[in-house]
């Protein structure tokens, strides 16, 4: 048995013997805790339209990404959304809710090397292929909405 | 006439013994399975500073000073000073020797350094090099966490196959005494790579090392397995270790209750660590504190301690690497003349 042959046995055998996530509890910790953050926007944007009645809907929808933003930042200051993303994992990472802990996470875990270097040029370590991939994907449909 | 017998093994005919030890761990550690037999269990992970990386260095400097407190050795006999640890240019045990204040030889094994000290300082006070030696390492699992994963708040899921590294240190003083652990052989481990690339998966990486460095020390010395009240790895984790007794089936040897890892055995199945402790820290504890003890007690005479090491960086890691490994093992005894 050569080297390679010998590796890709060692690496069938590990494969076989990993602990593997178990899905069905894994996918419904994710659908509730999910679902229950879309539900808490929806919420606070129904709140927004019954307490300022002249508000539109889409400036309600704003408000209330901007609220449920600062309520995960805060959560994540506090130490509390890293243990729901550990209970709920993409239930929590996919809301907006998930991309504002990734940059409050990334701020609090640098600024103690300084605000410049530290804080600001590592906040966006984890948010920042999300926004890249954001603005490539829409200047792919501009131009799709462009020539169709 | 050469220390040495077989290819890797080196053998201390002066067989220097462990003057003094001291282990110190974090409050996670502390609630595990061992936490009545660590020295210090500090309750305040920053240790009263204001960064973790800070933290493991007044640790590690805190630990070094107690062990050689306990050693009841004056500072000045102690002529070097033998340390490693996980972080970057390994800096906790740089920074701490500058307070220390003697001869340094910074060491990186990841985390087999614990074994790799002990193998440096036993070979310095067995050639004569020094009276006294200390011998060092440690970890902590937010610095860790910081260069090698993400954020602490990062609301992620860990893999069912990682381990938690261990906010842990250990430090054996070394030095010429009649009574005592003795340091009786060592056996200096290759770097080995199966192309395992899962840094989520430590344990399988590192096991082929251990094995290696396992049946080379076997195979030098005579040995069988059974030779050893306790052969114990430093951070293989439940998976690791599991692999580890397969792989040692395979080549012929058998595993049996004398075998147990550090990793798998520092924490409680209810603190979510999954495979268990990993780092420097974890087998660097576990032997200053519990195994030492149990040796000193008379329950353990001999025993083989396999620190392993993953040799990989963030960057290799990104730029698609296997990750390479190494095992060192320490054969310790307590009592009668065992060599020679």
């Amino acid at each position: 048995m050569n080297e390679t042959q010998r590796n890709e046995k060692y690496n069938a055998y590990i494969k076989s013997k990993m602990p593997k996530t178990k899905a069905w509890p894994s996918l419904f910790h994710a659908f509730w805790v999910g679902g229950l953050i879309c539900c808490l926007g929806e919420f606070i944007k129904e709140l927004c339209l019954y307490i300022f009645p002249y508000m539109t809907s889409l400036e309600a929808s704003n408000w209330s990404s901007i609220i449920i933003i600062i309520i995960a930042a805060l959560l994540t200051g506090f130490g509390i959304y890293d243990k729901i993303g550990a209970y709920a994992g993409a239930g929590s990472i996919i809301p907006i809710t998930g991309f504002s802990n990734s940059i409050a996470s990334s701020a609090l875990e640098f600024k103690r090397e300084g605000m410049v270097f530290g804080l600001m040029a590592k906040m966006f370590v984890i948010a920042g292929p999300v926004i890249v991939t954001g603005v490539l994907v829409s200047i792919f449909a501009g131009l799709l909405y462009l020539i169709f | 006439m050469l220390n040495r017998i077989g290819k890797q093994t080196l053998i201390f005919r002066n067989r220097p013994r462990v003057l003094g030890r001291f282990s110190l761990v974090g409050p996670k550690e502390g609630r595990g399975n061992f936490g009545k037999f660590f020295h210090k269990v500090i309750e305040d992970d920053l240790f009263g500073e204001n960064t973790y990386e800070k933290a493991e260095c007044k640790m590690l400097n805190y630990t070094i000073t107690e062990a050689i407190n306990n050693s009841g050795i004056k500072k000045d006999e102690i002529d070097a000073l033998f340390a490693g640890d996980l972080m970057n240019q390994i800096i906790s045990s740089s920074f701490s020797a500058r307070t220390i204040g003697v001869p340094y030889i910074g060491l990186f094994g990841a985390c087999s350094t614990m074994a790799e000290s002990i193998i440096m300082g036993a070979c310095y006070v067995d050639g004569g090099f020094g009276r006294n030696v200390a011998c060092a390492t440690g970890s902590h699992f937010s610095s860790a966490e910081k260069q090698f994963r993400y954020p602490l708040e990062l609301g992620t899921q860990r893999p069912p196959s990682s381990q938690w590294t261990v906010t842990g240190m250990g430090c054996t003083i070394l030095g010429r005494a009649q009574s005592g652990i003795a340091v009786e052989s060592a056996t200096i481990g290759n770097v080995i790579d199966w192309n395992v690339s899962d840094v989520n998966n430590m344990g399988a990486a590192m096991a082929p090392a251990a094995m290696s460095t396992l049946k080379a020390h076997l195979d030098d010395t005579g040995k069988q397995p059974s030779d050893y009240d306790l052969i114990v790895t430093g951070d293989l984790g439940k998976l690791g270790s599991e692999i580890l007794m397969d792989l040692m089936e395979y080549n012929g040897y058998h595993l049996g209750n004398n075998y147990s890892d550090c990793g798998q055995m520092m924490f409680t199945n209810t603190q979510k660590t999954f495979m268990g402790g990993s780092g420097c820290g974890c087998g660097a504890s576990i032997l200053n504190s519990y195994i030492f003890d149990r040796m000193e007690k008379g329950e353990l005479k001999n025993v083989l301690f396999i620190a392993t090491g993953a040799l990989m960086s963030t960057l290799s890691s990104q730029q698609g690497n296997s990750i390479p490994a190494i095992a060192h093992a320490v054969a310790l005894s307590i009592g009668g003349k065992q060599n020679v």
